[in-house]
């Protein structure tokens, strides 16, 4: 079986089991709801310093949805008591890695999408002109939090202190990451459009470049045992 | 080995502390304050690409070797780095008050010390949290590998954050020229501290040594 094909199957598995138990879409969906009711709550009605602050608040919300949406994607395997079959697999492990990423990675792009629905709507936003901009900074981002994110979520899944330990890892190192993708959200969303952020687009893809890498190296060093 | 090293560590900074208050002149502008630049900058140094420098490799060797002796040297550097960056933090504090009028702005520098520092941290959370030692060291590897990779992203990213928008001229404070002497005292400062790193590194691994054997 191809490595391809591997990875594949583990992805299809993922998303069969969230097709038919829908337990963390809905869970994600309603949690980014309920975001957005706390950032009003905390920000207050006025709107200038809302539009002022969104590059901020929607990454906020992707790295909050999306550190829920990584850290159970291998906790069900420990939990469902998959984990061994999982490994009985052939061949090379990064294979799971792929699998699993790509699984994170469509689940995470679904509730950003949803994200940035409700907050054109909750904040009377116009994102039509800068929609595809927009989304090359999403997808950068997005690919920069998913990669590290699976690498430590199958790390923590069976440490005692995995709720704990799973942000304290993640966050820091994401720093770039998030950085950047502000950054680059900001000068789209005030129009400047994606050249005015090309730097920030160049440290996104070196950050995502180094982390998949990474990522597809050491995987195999994280499930051993 | 290590007696050599200490005795040669405390000669080092016996040199650095005469060049810094001897022999370096007093800076015109900032005064005596200046002289904190002698231990704030090779703790940075250091700390920043030393400690993670030896972190990357000694990472990387362990899973290529796995040899606990190797771990050992990364555990220890990370320590270590920890050590020398918190040192950092807080001199650079101390001179920001009187220089800067406050103890903590969100200068590039200052901030990338500082989510080395947290990375760093949580690197060693890590490894407290795991009590199996052949795993806490193979997931430790892991992360070392990606925390050392991610030092000149951070650099970049922080440095652009910050400087893009305002330019730093407020906040790039020193002489305009770095006078021979001052420039000597800080490289002796900086060669001290190198060796006071691998002295701890030293003394750290022969601890953690220790530990494993009285453990095992």
């Amino acid at each position: 079986m191809s490595f391809a094909r591997r990875a594949l199957i583990v992805f299809w598995k993922d998303a069969l089991v969230e097709r038919r138990t829908k337990e963390a879409l809905n869970a994600l969906v309603f949690f980014s709801l309920v975001l957005l009711f706390v950032f009003q709550f905390a920000l207050g009605p006025d709107r200038e310093r809302l539009v002022a602050l969104l590059p901020g608040l929607l990454w906020l919300g992707f790295v909050l949805s999306g550190m829920l949406a990584l850290g159970r994607s291998f906790l069900i395997e420990r939990e469902n008591d998959c984990w061994e079959a999982l490994l009985l697999a052939p061949g090379d492990k990064s294979a799971i890695y792929a699998g699993k990423l790509a699984g994170n990675l469509a689940l995470m792009f679904t509730v950003e999408a949803l994200l940035l629905v409700l907050f054109t709507v909750f904040f009377n936003l116009d994102l039509t002109g800068v929609l595809p901009a927009l989304l090359v900074v999403v997808v950068l981002g997005t690919v920069g939090l998913a990669t590290l994110g699976t690498l430590f979520a199958a790390m923590t899944a069976d440490l005692r202190a995995r709720e704990l330990l799973f942000p304290v890892l993640l966050l820091p190192l994401e720093v770039p990451v998030l950085l950047g993708t502000v950054k680059a959200t900001e000068a789209v969303l005030s129009g400047e459009g994606l050249a005015a952020a090309s730097h920030w687009l160049a440290l996104l893809s070196a950050a995502d470049a180094v982390f998949v890498v990474v990522g597809f190296l050491t995987f195999e060093f994280v499930i051993e045992g | 080995m290590v007696r050599i090293l200490g005795w040669l560590t405390l000669l080092a900074l016996g040199a650095g502390l005469v060049m810094a208050f001897g022999v370096a002149p007093r800076e015109v502008t900032q005064g005596n304050v200046q002289r904190i630049m002698y231990l704030h900058v090779p703790s940075a140094i250091i700390g920043e690409y030393l400690a993670f420098g030896i972190l990357l490799l000694a990472s990387i060797g362990y899973l290529a070797t796995r040899s606990e002796a190797v771990d050992r040297v990364a555990h220890a550097s990370a320590e270590v780095g920890v050590l020398f960056l918190a040192i950092t933090i807080v001199s650079g504090s101390i001179w920001g008050k009187p220089t800067w009028g406050t103890w903590w702005t969100w200068d590039a520098r200052l901030t990338t010390v500082t989510i080395l520092f947290v990375i760093g941290l949580g690197y060693l959370l890590l490894r407290g949290m795991i009590e199996d030692a052949e795993r806490a060291a193979r997931y430790a590897a892991v992360v070392g590998i990606v925390a050392a990779l991610n030092v000149p992203l951070v650099h970049f990213s922080v440095y652009w954050w910050r400087t893009l928008h305002q330019p730093p001229s407020l906040l790039k404070p020193g002489p305009a020229s770095v006078s021979l002497s001052l420039l000597v005292a800080l490289l002796i400062n900086i060669a001290a501290f190198a060796i006071l790193y691998a002295y701890f590194v030293a003394k750290r691994v022969n601890l953690l040594r220790r530990e494993a054997e009285t453990l095992a």
